[in-house]
């Protein structure tokens, strides 16, 4: 048998999503960022909602996300994301629209922003891509960074005394009335994959719902950031991070 | 024609009425004095119920400015208004707007600086406004009320400009302006446009990826410096193009003269009142009136630089438009300036003293 007698409709298993484009990703292997692209990109085409999303995209790594998934996008200022979403999503209520954020640009100079949208209760979906350092400027400290450890800017570890303590703005933002759904998912094995996915339907259909504001934060690795290998990441994340940032909902009404 | 309804009231309001007369889809505001009035009047017009604008207050101006940079990238009609610390804190956005090319409206309601500084009107923003206030090359189209009716004609204007050359554009105005009732004819009501109107005007806008046509996206950003070289050349060029053709201003009293007073806004209006007092002294002095601060009318100011004898810049500030009249005189005339700070407004006295003074000695 040939490798032309396989591929065959019929023999058909998977296929990347139509609204992935096929420009080559930026992200470094193992990187979660991609795998969390594909996942927004399939809930866009099954909820058939590729003419009626817009999506704000952040400054960090995923700054590109406009390159990748081929819908209309607003590429924001540095933690401004919520505040575009904000009036997109006033303007054109029947538009779904979501923010894609790394920690630095929702958890540190967008704290404001991503606060007052979602205690506003604004109809968006938030997607917070927590890899607990600043990837996209080469590995510095993150308000997320775990207690210990070392990046570009806490290069003997993070210490409380001199850098504070990391910010769990997923349980800031559960206390929030204008929250509906607050999750925390991860991306590094098949099942997390498919239960990150669920969380997205879930927030994005909320979102259209007006349900009120929905933020999925997702665990993530960055394997540049980090000096780890992808499986090597993946195994500490689940040993360091998940203790510190427990996986599962923490509000869903 | 039916008879046109003159009403009083502040330059504050008469800006948020305009507002909701030109169609305008969304304005994102944070209270400020002196100009707190625009969105308390938004608040208690509730136009959300009539035409459908949507009004929202934001935690910032920081997040008003990104509010207006999101609404106005899918091709909607939105504004913000503020006063100078709260325009310093929406830079970024703005520079931000300029660079992806977005359409809005900014109002900066001048009081006095730096810092926290005063409550009292000022023009000390004049640079912030004219010369980028953010960061890279960039321009806006600032344009100068000197009256409450202009602040409410200048609205319409402004969004008009700012589609044109889809650029942001400024109205800059000061707190005197802003608190100071007159008597205003109202612009007539046009509705706010449709879907597929929005559509036609704003290809590029990123309102949902239509089938047939590839999707919209709306950034500043461009990593190789070829192409980012190329947008900035093609920023540079529409600029050009601003200064062909947009340059407004008003000639009062200009044939005669043998002095020249530039001034713009309530700095204006006060020259009016130095020239009747001059002229009664027998001292021959005109006005030009800067209406767009940017494109600034340097051709006019060289013309009648070579009837008049001198130039005064009276501004409300230290001494900033005067940097653009010398460089359009370029040396044939002397001018000199006249201000007062802290948020104090020149008596007309003291201005025809300082004329004697500093140009006829
Ligand atoms: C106003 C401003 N300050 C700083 C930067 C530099 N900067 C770019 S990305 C970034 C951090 C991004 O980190 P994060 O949001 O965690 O995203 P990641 O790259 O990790 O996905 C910083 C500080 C900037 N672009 N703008
Ligand atoms: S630097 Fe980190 S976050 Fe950025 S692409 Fe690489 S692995 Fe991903
Ligand atoms: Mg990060």
């Amino acid at each position: 048998m040939t490798k032309q007698d396989i591929i065959k409709p019929e023999n058909l298993v998977y296929q990347k999503p139509k609204l992935l484009n096929d420009t080559p990703m930026h992200y470094c292997p193992g990187c979660s960022h991609g795998v969390v692209h594909k996942l927004i990109a399939e809930v866009i085409e099954e909820m058939g909602m590729e003419e009626k999303t817009i999506g704000v995209s952040p400054v960090g790594c995923g700054v590109f996300a406009y390159k990748y998934i081929d819908i209309d996008w607003e590429e924001a200022a540095h933690g401004r994301a919520p505040a575009l979403a904000t009036a997109i999503k006033r303007l054109w209520p029947n538009r779904l629209v979501f923010t894609y954020q790394g920690d630095g640009d929702l958890a540190c100079i967008g704290t404001g922003e991503t606060i007052h949208a979602l205690n506003r209760g604004e109809n968006i979906t938030i997607i917070f891509i927590n890899n607990a350092i600043y990837g996209m400027t080469g590995g510095q400290m993150a308000p997320t960074t775990l207690l210990g450890m070392k990046t570009a800017t806490c290069p003997y570890g993070r210490d409380p005394q001199l850098h504070g303590y990391p910010l769990k703005m997923t349980e800031l933002a559960a206390q929030l009335e204008g929250t509906c759904f607050v999750t925390r998912q991860s991306v590094h094995s098949v099942s997390a994959i498919k239960k990150a996915k669920k969380a997205i339907r879930k927030a994005f259909e909320n979102s259209m719902a007006g349900k009120g504001s929905n933020l999925i934060e997702i665990v993530s690795t960055c394997n540049s950031g980090w000096k780890q290998s992808p499986e090597k990441a993946n195994k500490w994340m689940e040993e360091n991070m998940f203790p510190f940032y427990p996986i599962g909902d923490l509000k869903d009404i | 024609m039916t008879e046109q309804e003159v009403t009083l009231m502040k330059g504050n309001e008469a800006i948020a009425h305009a507002a909701i007369r030109c169609g305008c889809d969304g304005y994102f505001g944070y209270p400020i004095t002196p100009q707190s009035e625009v969105l308390e009047t938004l608040t208690e017009l509730k136009p959300w119920e009539t035409t459908g604008m949507v009004v929202v207050q934001a935690e910032s101006e920081l997040a008003a400015i990104n509010m207006v940079y999101g609404g106005s990238g899918t091709g909607k009609k939105c504004m913000t208004s503020s006063s100078s610390p709260g325009v310093s804190l929406m830079q970024e956005g703005i520079s931000y707007m300029a660079g992806a090319e977005l359409p809005s409206l900014i109002i900066n309601v001048m009081r006095g600086g730096p810092g926290l500084g005063t409550i009292q009107p000022s023009q000390a923003d004049y640079f912030q406004a004219t010369k980028g206030g953010g960061h890279g090359d960039y321009r806006l189209i600032v344009l100068a009320p000197d009256c409450v009716q202009e602040m409410a004609d200048f609205v319409d204007l402004a969004f008009t400009l700012a589609f044109k050359y889809r650029n942001p554009a400024m109205i800059l105005a000061d707190g005197a302006i802003g608190q100071m009732m007159e008597k205003v004819v109202l612009p007539p009501f046009k509705p706010r446009r449709t879907e597929e109107e929005i559509e036609a005007e704003c290809p590029w806008a990123a309102m949902g990826r239509k089938s047939g046509r590839g999707s919209n996206v709306i950034t500043s950003l461009e990593l190789r410096s070829e192409e980012m070289e190329q947008i900035n050349l093609r920023l540079q060029a529409k600029y050009a193009e601003i200064e062909a053709n947009e340059v407004r201003y008003e000639e009062y009293m200009c044939e005669d003269a043998d002095y020249l007073i530039c001034a713009f806004g309530s700095a204006a209006r006060i020259a009016k009142k130095v020239i009747e007092n001059a002229r009664a002294e027998g001292i021959k002095v005109g006005l030009l009136r800067p209406i767009t601060l940017w494109p600034f009318p340097s051709k006019p100011i060289q013309k009648l630089s070579k009837q008049v004898k001198g130039i005064l810049s009276l501004e409300i500030n230290a001494g900033q438009m005067i940097e653009d009249i010398r460089l359009a005189v370029n040396g044939k005339v002397p001018v000199e300036h006249f201000g007062r700070l802290g948020g104090i407004i020149p008596d007309p006295d003291e201005v025809v003293d300082a004329l004697k003074q500093k140009l006829i000695k």
